[in-house]
């Protein structure tokens, strides 16, 4: 019975996990070191690769800094709205990729509410890197404040109070004290906000327009090389998202030491 | 520092927390709020801090308005209850936080901040921790360390809420003892937050009693404890018994007959009579007694013996406990006579809202 059950979980995860990932590198390596290298030396690629990071780096720090405004707003305040608030930032979770993208292009688009006023100032939103950057914010906004609203209503507001009896200004208090107390969450939430906003798809792809070597993220550039039928390549640069996925993967197992310890 | 406060009033949405507070709390003083959970205590304390505002009223530092002022302005060392430490900070940090938060012109330099810490780790006898993080320590540790950290920054006024709530039996009466020994040593103006009577009244100098909010006396240990000015008090603080009775034309009754107690100047209407379990004669004759009833169960032994006593009123029953007489033999289902040495008596109070 015990092994059986263990047994059902090692082949389901062998099958459905393992395996695929193992052959993304088996296909990205198939013709050898220097096609793979070539693949993603690609002037289209690398574009795509350093549009993803900039684009990943953007809302990564745009999310850290509205998650903690946020967490700190839910979990030290009471206002009225408090619990809408608190539902409204799992709505990325339960909408749909595709229709948060088309929410900004309805928004933001040629034919949108804000679109050609935007434009009337040589301002372009949708497919641009601006654009880009908000669906993936919108996408990734719950990472970082859902991992740190359990922590910090769990540690209450005792000890800002403290600081601040002691004579601390607002922001010493935050940096000094608020901070540390919540580092390890924030930096896991951190990393699980850049893995998703790295990877995201639909939404992106809903706002970027496939500009090859201009609006093309890795998860687009890769849709395409595959349906050009260049699998290699396609599988050479999935394999830099998958290895990214397993460096989230080993931070975070460090990462929950860490907070473990302390 | 003397603190002055004046028709405090809090609401928490529909719940009255405080009901116009006066208070007076003399420079030096070491002063207990007491009062059960709910009465307001803490909101009071925080209140004081600077920590919660109230909604009407005055609070006074030496006759200056100390609502203008925010917690780190007051000038105020809080211990919270539960000690709130930096977690990430070592004891030493903890102890020179407050110092360190200085703005930069009146920050002491970093050997004067050693110095200061040490002398404070000294004060509360935990040099040697120094070094440690407050998850290592215990609770009696962590506290003492609290207590160090507010008075880093020579508080004007000390705040404790609820000092001891989180400690052991013993390591609470060893640190309440401790606590007093330090208060006379430094004479800062100290007010403390306690559900527990017998914190309050060894370790104050004046207890105030707080009920829904509102003052229901303020005094010495003893005189809250000897002559209690309500129901309310006499009942909260040390043990005591209540057997409702009536006042009719100057007499006290129980179950429609009349005892040999002075009415202490109640008008007619039902009461409570107050006494408690030592002052209460036990004799064996029944009848000369005003009060009698039936013993239900004897336990203790030795000075501790006590009787509980079922007083019956019609249908209903009273429980009352009292000290066993040292030589006398009672039995259980004997019936005896209970002669209060001392007792109060309090108008029986409406339902107050």
């Amino acid at each position: 019975m015990r092994w059986g059950i263990i047994g059902v979980a090692t082949v389901f995860l062998a099958l459905f996990i393992v395996i695929p990932l193992i052959n993304v590198f088996a296909q990205a390596f198939s013709k050898g070191l220097v096609p793979f290298f070539s693949a993603i030396s690609h002037p289209d690629a690398v574009a795509a690769i350093l549009l993803t990071l900039t684009v990943a780096a953007i809302s990564v720090g745009l999310n850290l800094v509205f998650g903690v405004i946020t967490a700190w707003a839910i979990t030290k305040y009471e206002f009225p709205g408090k619990s809408l608030l608190i539902t409204a930032i799992d709505l990325p979770f339960s909408v749909s990729p595709v229709i948060a993208g088309l929410v900004f292009v309805l928004l933001f688009g040629a034919q949108g509410y804000l679109g050609p006023g935007l434009l009337a100032y040589d301002i372009k939103v949708i497919f641009a890197l601006p654009g880009i950057v908000l669906a993936t914010v919108f996408v990734t906004f719950p990472f970082v404040a859902r991992e740190l609203i359990p922590l910090m209503r769990e540690q209450g507001t005792q000890d800002e109070e403290a600081a601040l009896s002691l004579g601390a200004s607002g922001l010493r208090t935050f940096f000094r004290v608020t901070l540390p107390n919540v580092k390890w969450a924030l930096l896991y939430g951190v990393l699980l906000c850049n893995a998703r906003a790295m990877g995201e798809f639909g939404a992106v792809s809903v706002v970027s327009g496939h500009v090859r070597g201009e609006t093309n993220t890795m998860p687009l550039h890769i849709e395409i090389l595959y349906n050009e039928y260049q699998f290699m390549a396609a599988f050479a640069v999935a394999s830099l998202l998958a290895l990214l996925a397993l460096v989230t993967l080993a931070a975070k197992v460090v990462l929950e030491n860490r907070a473990v310890r302390d | 520092m003397k603190i002055a406060l004046h028709g405090v009033t809090k609401r928490f949405g529909d719940f009255p927390a405080l009901h116009d507070v006066d208070l007076d709390i003399e420079s030096g003083e070491l002063v207990a709020l007491l009062g059960p959970s709910g009465s307001g205590k803490t909101t009071l304390l925080r209140i004081i801090a600077g920590l919660a505002w109230p909604d009407e009223g005055e609070v006074r530092f030496d006759g200056e308005d100390a609502l203008s002022r925010s917690v780190g302005e007051r000038n105020v060392g809080f211990v919270f209850q539960q000690y709130a430490l930096f977690r990430h900070m070592t004891v030493f940090e903890n102890v020179a936080f407050g110092l360190r938060a200085r703005p930069r012109r009146s920050r002491p330099r970093n050997a004067e901040i050693r110095a200061k810490v040490e002398r404070l780790l000294d004060l509360v006898q935990l040099r040697s921790l120094g070094d440690r993080h407050p998850a290592q320590l215990s609770g009696g540790q962590r506290q003492r360390i609290a207590l160090a950290r507010a008075l880093a920054i020579e508080p004007r006024i000390l705040l404790l809420d609820e000092p001891f709530g989180a400690l052991d039996a013993k390591v609470r009466k060893e640190l309440r003892r401790w606590l007093r020994q330090l208060h006379d040593e430094i004479h800062v103006t100290s007010v403390f937050v306690t559900h527990d009577q017998e914190e309050a009244l060894e370790l104050a100098d004046r207890v105030v009693v707080l009920d829904k909010g509102r003052v229901r006396q303020t005094g010495t240990p003893e005189e809250v404890y000897e002559r209690p000015q309500s129901a309310f008090v006499h009942d909260f603080i040390g043990e005591s018994m209540a057997v409702p009775v009536t006042i009719e034309a100057g007499a006290v009754r129980f179950a429609g007959r009349k005892l040999d107690l002075d009415p202490q100047g109640l008008s007619n209407g039902p009461a409570s009579l107050f006494v408690r379990p030592y002052e209460v004669a036990v004799v064996p004759d029944a009848a000369e007694a005003a009060l009698h009833g039936v013993v239900q169960r004897v336990h203790g032994f030795g000075p501790a013996r006590r009787l509980e006593i079922v007083l019956r009123e019609g249908e209903r029953e009273h429980f009352i406990e009292v000290n066993a007489p040292r030589h006398d033999t009672i039995a259980i289902g004997q019936h005896v006579g209970l002669k209060p040495r001392a007792y109060r008596l309090f108008a029986a109070e409406k339902s107050s809202p």
